[in-house]
């Protein structure tokens, strides 16, 4: 795919790779993502990682968008862009009351019983596209279709940490008390935001993702873990 | 060394503990945070012989005072113009005052400006989070936002009566437009809104806070409804949302984002816009990405010889007065 380079501002450099979603693209932004972390350009700050592109952000005052866009291309021409291939993660669930506010909701508007949303939602095939919103919120695409439904029109407030939510076909574990648009399916005693200094963040950029269900029993006993331990 | 204690006595909302920053991260969606307006925390920390990139704590609108309980400490306070009651003083920030055992420093709302910086002649206690105590005031991560009735330490805590008084504000910085390079998605607007946006003023409104600064003009809107993969935004982005409002996205922006953006505010200008207050009113004018490399650099050079300028001790009262008393003596004998 033949990238595009856009100047943001004095001190960044967005690389899109398409205007649409796709797997290639995805595949594109995170071989490049991967080379310029072996390689990365004089002068470069960090690289953010999106669905379709790339933004890199770096210091004005030693280099600027030609030179770093000169760096970009010489990753470009020699990257490999394989099947995104990441770590495999493993995130437990409880999808019981007090939790899952809006599963019956799911269950009605796919016209499926709870359960079956629940064992759709365990069947899904996830990976870790991007991180967003908010300090290691990790937007994961592969919701099952016939689970798949809308945002809300409103968002609802102070969702707990913890929460696991969906819409349309992305799914994400909340790491703060925050509003959302999206339904409330369970909630994960799994910390993404580990607290372990060398690796502070659960999920890289496309990692692969595992819910495994638990009880509520199970879950307070870890999350008492958790918090206390 | 000494340490001093001191206690929150009144804090307003958003008053919070900021170092330079925590780059590095917005690939796990944590944007950098840090100061509002750097520039007026890189001069506390020169003005009061401090190494760069130290915690201090940012004053919102609100305002905040503090009580020292134990040790004297020297303190500088920069940014905006605001009101600084100090031992019976009233006197205005860019200053640099010795907080004594028992007394009490008051920082408030001036004429001008939405955020100052109180710096510390030692070091400011503080919690850590990925490396840095920078305060990232949805989650309350990093060193934390201020809360009446807590109590701050501040290590190593030194009076410097070389550096005490007036601290020579910043001149350098202009007036005028604030520049913005066009894009990344300026070709989803429509032909007039790219005219108007640089053509129409814009008012800040109160919606303000660290992640953003909305804005009320004219309307910009779409060319057509579109749905826009959600991607990276920078500090200084100017998101417009489908209502075809625009808001400046700030130190503790989202990291990643579906609305388009007309335009990004460089770097010097995003700190001079976050002076800014409701009601106040700006033009945007857009610029080349090479020449917003070009201002950039020389906002650089002018910043650090204007650090290095203010950095230089001017000696105590009993020095300064030795110096004068000197110079009188060369005209006069």
């Amino acid at each position: 795919m033949t990238p595009q380079f856009t100047a943001i501002a004095d001190h960044a450099l967005l690389v899109t790779f398409s205007d649409e979603i796709s797997k290639e693209a995805h595949a594109s932004v995170i071989a490049l993502d991967n080379a310029i972390s072996i390689n990365p350009p004089k002068g470069m700050i960090e690289a953010v990682p999106a669905l379709v592109n790339l933004l890199v952000a770096f210091d004005p005052a030693e280099t600027d968008h030609v030179e770093i866009e000169l760096g970009l291309r010489l990753n470009l021409e020699s990257m490999i862009i394989q099947d995104i291939t990441g770590v495999p993660r493993s995130v437990q669930v409880c999808y019981e009351a007090p939790f899952a506010q809006d599963l019956e909701a799911v269950a009605t508007a796919t016209g499926l019983s709870t359960d079956a949303v629940i064992n759709a939602h365990l069947d899904g095939s996830f990976h870790v596209l991007m991180y967003g919103f908010a300090p290691g919120y990790a937007y994961l695409s592969g919701v099952p279709e016939q689970i798949q439904v809308p945002r809300k029109a409103a968002a609802v407030r102070d969702v707990t940490a913890g929460s696991v939510i969906i819409a349309g076909q992305q799914c994400l574990v909340t790491t703060l008390t925050m509003p959302t648009g999206w339904s409330i399916i369970g909630c994960s005693p799994t910390a993404i935001l580990t607290g372990d200094e060398d690796h502070p963040f659960l999920f890289d950029v496309g990692d692969s993702v595992a819910f495994e269900r638990i009880d509520l029993a199970t879950f307070d006993r870890l999350d008492r873990d958790r918090t206390h331990g | 060394m000494a340490e001093a204690k001191l206690s929150v006595s009144f804090a307003g909302p958003l008053v919070t503990v900021q170092d330079a920053g925590r780059p590095g991260n917005m690939r796990f969606g944590v944007p950098a945070s840090g100061p509002m307006d750097r520039l007026s925390f890189d001069a506390a920390h020169a003005a009061l012989g401090n190494s760069a990139g130290q915690s201090v704590i940012e004053i919102s609108l609100g305002g905040l005072v503090l009580q020292s309980n134990e040790g004297d400490i020297t303190v500088a306070i920069t940014g905006g113009d605001f009101v600084v009651e100090h031992a019976d003083q009233k006197t205005t920030s860019w200053t640099i005052l010795t907080l004594r055992k028992g007394e009490r420093l008051a920082i408030r709302a001036g004429k001008a400006g939405s955020w100052a910086y109180l710096a510390f002649a030692g070091t400011l206690k503080s919690r850590n989070w990925l490396g840095s105590q920078a305060t990232h005031s949805t989650s309350g991560f990093g060193g934390g936002v201020l809360q009446t009735g807590q109590s701050l330490v501040v290590s190593d805590a030194s009076v410097r009566g070389d550096r005490l008084g007036e601290i020579p504000r910043p001149n350098f910085v202009g007036g005028g437009a604030i520049h913005v390079v066009t894009g990344p998605q300026d070709q989803y607007f429509a032909k007039v809104a790219l005219a108007r946006f640089t053509s129409e003023a814009f008012k800040v409104t109160d919606a303000y806070d660290r992640m953003g600064m909305r804005l009320n003009g004219p309307t910009l809107e779409l060319d057509g409804a579109l749905s826009i993969p959600s991607e990276p935004i920078v500090r200084g982005a100017v998101q417009v949302s489908g209502d075809g409002i625009p808001t400046v996205l700030l130190a503790d922006h989202q990291t990643t984002g579906g609305y388009p953006k007309i335009a990004t505010v460089i770097t010097p200008d995003t700190d001079r816009l976050s002076q800014y207050r409701a009601g106040q009113t700006l033009r945007f004018t857009s610029i080349s990405g090479a020449d917003a490399i070009a201002e950039s650099r020389t906002f650089f050079q002018e910043k650090l010889r204007y650090l290095e300028h203010i950095a230089i001790a001017r000696g105590t009262l009993e020095q300064r007065l030795m110096r004068e008393n000197l110079i009188h003596g060369c005209v006069f004998d």
